[in-house]
């Protein structure tokens, strides 16, 4: 239980996807134009890496090793269109808001690097645990974001009116530079803190993160 | 005309990276020195152009005449993940220069959602084939744009005093939300 927590855990803070690890960056530019984008966004893949990982971890004894990359990517694809008639169903208007961002989840590294990295080679139990953490943490990530740029370019937060009066909507944060600019800010200011948090346990300074072209290389299938 | 519009569209107004936010990965991953730069950005293109139409194909001659229109995620990655495959083999035995010139980018563009994102986008805006590889080629070129100049920035920051938060990707992405500001300037060019 302690372990699962553990597994858990870290995708919520230590490693959280997009502003740690760097990973899944085009639907965190892409679709955090609103909190409730972002957090749509959020929940459509905390679904698809928690079914994919539990898959992956059931049949990682069966795959061989060769030709895994196919197989995670033949689950993760199979999921994604689950997720889309879903979401036609039940959530048009979202669907739409969301548009290519939806087929796209199938090429978001986060599903095929947690696959890869974790879920191949561990039990279910803890390949869950990670994958919810992993997926919580993104959709935490993308709709604390998402709320930011909605706030400081239209004033509006979840839809309701927050910033009034005065106040002057500032158009550039909800569209394309805005993204880029506040991520770019978000990811200066996790790296202030983890290097303050190193200072004060004495550590040396720890290195900014890169991005996770690395764990893309994993998802690429060559070894 | 229309295809004239169409690629400064594609390149400036519309850039793949900058303004339709795909394939960050290797734009954020692959942007710090000016020769891997190229490299990517040429795999891109290259991968780009034959992936496209051959969706195209299937799309139009396969799924929707079986009516198997949502199977299209499933199909896309499967084919585009097998032609990246087959397009290495074929280089590394037929093309030796081109392969050493782009092979080590070809694994790593079947994950990138760049190339699967303008193969679901020609079918969503219902180009015709001609139209569709054209798009492709523009896309891929706008790429190779935004990558080499992010590269040719990232170059020069490297030997500046930046805090020690904001060195690596924190920049690029600011420097990439500045360079995204200068092409929104295009958009007055086509209305």
């Amino acid at each position: 239980m302690a372990k699962m927590w553990k597994e858990f855990s870290k995708g919520l803070w230590a490693e959280l996807p997009p502003f740690r690890l760097l990973l899944g960056l085009c639907p965190t530019l892409a679709v955090t134009t609103t909190a409730e984008n972002g957090f749509g966004m959020g929940i459509a893949v905390v679904f698809v890496i928690t079914l994919s990982s539990f898959i992956v971890s059931a049949i990682r004894k069966i795959i061989p090793k060769k030709v895994r990359i196919a197989c995670y990517i033949t689950v993760a694809a199979s999921l994604v269109v689950a997720v889309e008639l879903l979401m036609q169903a039940y959530a048009y208007p979202l669907y739409q808001q969301l548009g290519i961002f939806v087929p796209l989840i199938v090429v978001n590294c986060l599903i095929l690097g947690r696959a890869e990295a974790f879920a191949g080679k561990n039990p279910i139990h803890l390949a869950v645990a990670d994958a919810l953490g992993m997926g919580i943490g993104f959709t935490l990530s993308l709709t604390f974001l998402g709320a930011i740029r909605e706030l400081l370019g239209t004033g509006y937060v979840f839809g309701i009116e927050v910033l009034s009066g005065s106040f002057q909507p500032i158009k550039f944060m909800v569209a394309a530079p805005g993204a880029f600019v506040a991520l770019g800010l978000i990811l200066a200011g996790m790296n202030y803190l983890s290097i303050l948090q190193a200072k004060r346990r004495g550590d040396p300074a720890p290195e900014n993160p890169t991005t996770g072209c690395d764990a893309c290389r994993a998802c690429a299938g060559h070894k | 005309m229309e295809y004239f519009l169409l690629f400064i569209s594609a390149i400036f107004v519309n850039n793949i990276v900058l303004a339709q936010y795909l394939g960050q990965c290797p734009y954020l991953g692959c942007s710090k020195e000016k020769g891997v730069s190229i490299g990517m950005g040429g795999a891109v293109i290259f991968v780009m152009v034959i992936a496209t139409p051959l969706t195209w194909v299937i799309q139009n001659y396969v799924l929707v005449p079986l009516e198997l229109g949502y199977l299209q995620t499933i199909m896309f990655i499967l084919v585009i993940a097998s032609l990246v495959q087959l397009v290495e083999m074929f280089l590394k035995k037929s093309v030796p220069p081109l392969y050493n010139a782009l092979g080590i980018f070809l694994p790593l563009i079947t994950t990138n959602c760049a190339v699967l994102g303008v193969a679901i986008l020609v079918q969503r805006k219902e180009f015709d084939l001609g139209l569709s590889i054209f798009y492709s080629f523009a896309s891929g070129l706008g790429f190779l744009l935004a990558l080499v100049l992010l590269a040719a920035i990232r170059e020069r920051l490297e030997v500046t005093h930046l805090p020690k938060s904001m060195q690596g990707v924190s920049a690029a992405l600011v420097m990439a939300g500045i360079m995204s500001l200068s092409f929104m300037a295009f958009k007055g060019m086509i209305s």
